[in-house]
């Protein structure tokens, strides 16, 4: 039987991923401490998303996603989806950049200026609407197709990579869809072109899915030949994380459509 | 708009293409040069000696990760790697070693991996440990193992890798022989790994 502290503990603790996660959650209660003031629900939402993307790479969890397949889905519907949904969904740019020191605030007006262009055109380009679609559904095909798969299980440099690039575009993703408030570098789609967007990425999420699911192949290999955590049938675990890859993670675009909806009645509501 | 998603496709390409080439090339089986550490442990060999991977360095080495009570995998991967290192014939005229390293240390003594391995070659050479060392070097290769609720007789499953890692004389992480290699395939990767190749 696993300890609590056995479970707290990381399988395979990475700094990186550490410290990303302590400056998130550093710099929203600075943010909070200098007066900023998002609510309550926002906030709960920010520290539940951050929480989620920690509990699934920084902890025991780890173990079942690196040898069950199953588990490594839930841990990318985490990471890709639930976690950054939630940070994005409490919009915490003002309280984030309350937090920041202002030496680092003043960093885009200083002498590098340029690189911040830079980036701001990058920025720009990855959220154009078709491209963060065509990313967002591109990584989960990427990353599940069986060669690529296998390697990424295999190296552990590449796991952390995979996961990096589900975080981070998952966290950039769901900025577009709930992004509101000040006016910023995200690009404004309307509400129409957001759900349109929430409504494309569904039927290839869907489709892999149901392919995992119904495929009579072993398709992933990877977990035969490293062991799994327990014994397990291995079709019932690709079928299980072949039912994560398609009902939960199509339904987030739902979810999301109802809430991009329900802001734009708040607004009518507010304007009336 | 066209334009930028064709760039953000070819990002994408560029990424497949990259990871494609990891391992090495030119392999029969699974290529895994660069993915996977090299060759460090320390067990119980079958004799109840310390090994390590000093004692078998200067020959290739295939280690495979398994228990005596398997039903199935782990006599198929061993009668496999018998079958690929005779197959492997003359170009294979070096020391090399199969380490079966059992996962299972409270049924394996090491009196019982010697009759077990004894069976199949006299490559094959039997270790084991606590269950601790076992977890910290199956970690290192990226394998794991688990233990089902024992029955009313005492007899449990026990899940474990199914795949044999090849390594070359100076320890470096060369193949992955899968469960769906041909043992051509296998004497092939052998003669190349023990040619220096």
């Amino acid at each position: 039987m696993i300890t609590l502290v056995e479970w707290l503990r990381p399988w395979e603790p990475s700094v990186p991923v550490f410290l990303a996660c302590l400056l998130a959650a550093g710099l929203y209660v600075a943010g909070l401490m200098r007066g900023a003031s998002p609510g309550f629900w926002p906030a709960l939402s920010y520290f539940t998303g951050v929480g989620l993307m920690y509990a699934v790479t920084q902890t025991h969890y780890d173990y079942f996603s690196q040898y069950l397949f199953s588990a490594h889905r839930l841990q990318h519907l985490m990471l890709h989806h639930l976690g950054p949904f939630l940070v994005a969904l409490a919009m915490p740019a003002t309280v984030l950049a309350a937090g920041l020191p202002a030496a680092v605030r003043r960093l885009p007006q200083g002498p590098m200026a340029p690189l911040f262009r830079v980036l701001r055109v990058v920025y720009r380009m990855v959220q154009q609407p078709f491209i963060a679609g065509f990313l967002f559904v591109g990584f989960i095909y990427f990353w599940l197709t069986p060669d690529i798969h296998f390697d990424a299980m295999l190296s552990i440099d590449l796991y952390w990579f995979m996961n990096w690039t589900m975080a981070i575009d998952g966290l950039l993703f769901w900025w577009l869809i709930f992004e509101r408030g000040g006016k910023g570098v995200t690009p404004r789609l309307s509400p129409g072109r957001r759900i349109l967007l929430l409504a494309l990425i569904m039927p290839p999420q869907i489709a892999l899915g149901a392919y995992i699911t119904f495929s009579g192949q072993n398709l992933f290999e990877i977990y035969d030949v490293c062991g799994r955590a327990f014994p397990i049938d291995p079709m019932l675990d690709q079928q299980i994380g072949g039912l994560i890859t398609w009902i939960p993670a199509a339904m987030m675009s739902v979810v999301a459509a109802i809430i991009v909806l329900a802001f734009r009645l708040e607004k009518d509501h507010e304007k009336a | 708009m066209k334009r930028r998603e064709s760039k953000a496709f070819a990002g994408l390409l560029v990424l497949a293409l990259l990871l494609t080439a990891c391992g090495g090339r030119g392999y029969q089986t699974k290529g895994i040069e660069g993915l996977l550490p090299d060759l460090e442990f320390r067990l119980t060999s079958e004799t109840g000696q310390v090994i390590t991977e000093a004692d078998l360095t200067g020959a290739p080495v295939v280690v495979f990760f398994g228990f005596t009570n398997c039903p199935d995998v782990c006599p198929t991967a061993m009668a496999r790697i018998a079958a690929a290192t005779d197959a492997a014939g003359e170009g294979l005229d070096t020391d090399l070693q199969v380490l079966f390293v059992s996962v299972d240390p409270g049924r394996d003594s090491p009196a019982r991996l010697g009759r077990y391995t004894d069976f199949f070659s006299d490559r094959v050479t039997g270790a084991t440990a606590s269950v601790e060392t076992l977890r910290a070097m199956t970690k290192r290769y990226r394998a794991t193992f688990g233990y089902d609720a024992p029955n009313e007789f005492g007899d449990y499953n026990v899940s474990h890798s199914s795949a044999m890692y090849v390594f070359d004389a100076e320890g470096d992480a060369r193949a992955l022989f899968r469960p769906s290699d041909s043992v051509t395939a296998m004497a092939a990767d052998l003669r190349r790994i023990a040619a220096g190749g």
